[in-house]
């Protein structure tokens, strides 16, 4: 399934099972005083492409962070395949297992070469052998392009050959859900294309994504749903042709006027 | 770009580059100061009386004087390894997330490295028995130079802490971050990710600590531990405790110590600069 051939464009079908493998109630989260997160619910289906986009400072990338743990929340609950997140007596591994993550800044480890990035986890953390870590760490890194780059160190790789590398790295710990925390915001124009080629692929062979990005026309591309955040707050969402042709509320349609 | 220049300055170390860079002028330096201190000497020898004497004694006591030169070597070698182990124990401890585990740590930091060298080494020669008795009836002497050994280990081991905890702090947060999502715990972290990208940060300042540690072993004269400048004051009182020895037995010393510590220091800022381009 990881290695199917990858699908032209276009959101692939949404799987018959449309149980949900996240999902929130009404997260709340708070820094101090000031609340990021005023109650946020959503669904996202097991092989379903979500999309959240909205304007700097509501609250995405919190967000995002929240799904795997990184960052605790105050109130609500979110569920990984039927998990409580925040649950203290939660198996944090399992968890983490189950969800990756890919940051803007990449964050590869700059004193391991590529395929040492790609096998550090499922070595040491899964503690599964080496000749099985490294055939998929190099099937990985033939997915994502970068054959022939595997002895590389990361600061001798473009940004966007950095981040499929991140990419490949979170896809070793097989998760079930991944989450894209703008990670193409730091890339040049043309490297920004390999790297929502790989994810383009992924999504086409059904892993189940969740996406923060400034890309409309990728999320338009490849979403099956959409959200909209502001202030903290889901405004307004549904599938990508809704929203960006014919969106209901006033914020969602300013946003929109001034990216598109 | 941090990554480049990491990866530069790695392969530099690997080509054996920073070797390299210890030019013909440095060398040239430490040719100089020797010619200076001994044209010096024999300046002293010509205008006070029994010149031949004088640079006889130097000579005829230079072995026993660099055997206490080896003396310092080893106690220098020695008490950094004693304080490379226990000061990075101590700065794990300073980043613990347990207060009970961090708050004594830093204490014992903080005291060790803002306390007179001298201090704690009158502490430890009179504190510390002349042998250890052990439960078995067996008994483990504890020669001074032992104790002054395990004396100018204390300050470097709270200053290799606080240097562990410092470059700790500097790795960024994104590396804590991805380690987090790929479901490492905290001690793989450290273990994997964070300390080996702290040993570069670490090492100039490491081999810093290494030279003001050699320099001060001559304190251990005060307990008449036979280092160099011990062995060195007591050939002066077998030729006759003259004054015209002082000058050359002393710029001996000083040479002796210059020809050992220059090549680290010029090595250590070459690390520095190489590392600070980032």
């Amino acid at each position: 399934m990881l290695f199917a051939d990858p699908i032209a464009a276009g959101p692939a079908a949404i799987p018959q099972d449309r149980r949900a493998l996240v999902s929130l109630r009404d997260v709340r989260k708070s820094y101090g005083a000031f609340e990021v997160l005023k109650g946020i619910s959503l669904d996202v289906g097991k092989g379903e492409v979500a999309c959240i986009i909205g304007p700097s400072g509501s609250g995405k990338s919190t967000l995002i962070r929240c799904i795997n743990g990184l960052s605790p929340i105050q109130d609500g609950s979110i569920t990984v395949d039927g998990q409580e997140v925040n649950d203290p007596k939660l198996d944090k591994l399992s968890l983490r297992r189950k969800v990756g993550i890919v940051f803007q800044q990449y964050n590869l480890f700059p004193h391991k070469t590529v395929l040492e990035n790609v096998m550090l986890a499922p070595l040491k953390v899964l503690r599964e052998p080496r000749a099985q870590v490294e055939e998929r760490a190099l099937s990985l890194i033939a997915k994502v392009r970068l054959t022939g780059k595997e002895r590389a160190y990361p600061g001798e790789l473009s940004g966007g050959q950095q981040q499929r590398v991140a990419i490949a790295r979170s896809l070793a710990m097989r998760p079930e859900v991944m989450l894209f925390d703008e990670v193409t915001a730091a890339l040049d124009p043309e490297t920004v294309k390999e790297v929502l080629a790989t994810i383009r692929e992924l999504a086409a062979e059904g892993m189940t994504c969740i996406l923060v990005t400034h890309e409309m026309g990728f999320a338009r591309e490849v979403a099956h749903h959409v959200y909209f955040t502001d202030g903290g707050v889901i405004v307004e969402d549904g599938p990508p042709d809704r929203i960006f042709r014919e969106a209901q509320d006033p914020r969602t349609r300013q946003f929109l006027s001034q990216v598109l | 770009m941090r990554q480049p220049a990491f990866q530069l300055g790695m392969a530099r170390l690997r080509d054996g580059g920073v070797l390299r860079g210890l030019r013909a002028w440095h060398v040239a330096v430490v040719l100089l100061a020797l010619a200076v201190s001994l044209a010096a000497a024999a300046t002293r020898l010509g205008t006070l009386g029994s010149p031949s004497s004088a640079l006889a004694a130097l000579i005829d006591y230079a072995p026993f004087i660099l055997r206490g030169f080896a003396l310092n070597l080893a106690m220098s070698v020695l008490a950094m390894a004693i304080a490379t182990v226990l000061g990075i124990g101590l700065g794990l401890m300073q980043i613990s997330e347990a207060p009970l585990i961090r708050l004594p740590a830093r204490f014992v930091t903080h005291l060790l490295r803002n306390s007179p060298w001298l201090v704690i080494l009158f502490l430890v020669m009179y504190l510390l028995p002349i042998e250890i008795r052990l439960p078995g009836g067996g008994r483990i002497p504890l020669p001074d130079w032992v104790k002054a050994t395990l004396a100018f280990a204390l300050p470097v081991m709270g200053n290799i802490s606080e240097i562990l905890r410092g470059a700790v702090r500097l790795i960024p947060t994104g590396q804590w971050e991805s380690a987090e999502g790929l479901a490492f715990t905290r001690g793989q972290t450290l273990r994997y990710i964070i300390l080996p990208q702290c040993i570069r940060r670490g090492i100039p300042p490491w081999m810093n600590w290494y030279a003001l540690l050699t320099l001060s072993t001559p304190m251990a004269s005060i307990f008449s531990v036979h280092e160099a400048v011990s062995n060195a004051q007591a050939s002066m009182e077998a030729a006759g405790a003259r004054p015209e020895l002082l000058l050359p037995f002393y710029l001996f010393l000083l040479c002796l110590f210059f020809v050992y510590i220059y090549p680290i220091a010029v090595w250590t800022r070459l690390l520095e600069r190489r590392y600070a381009v980032r």
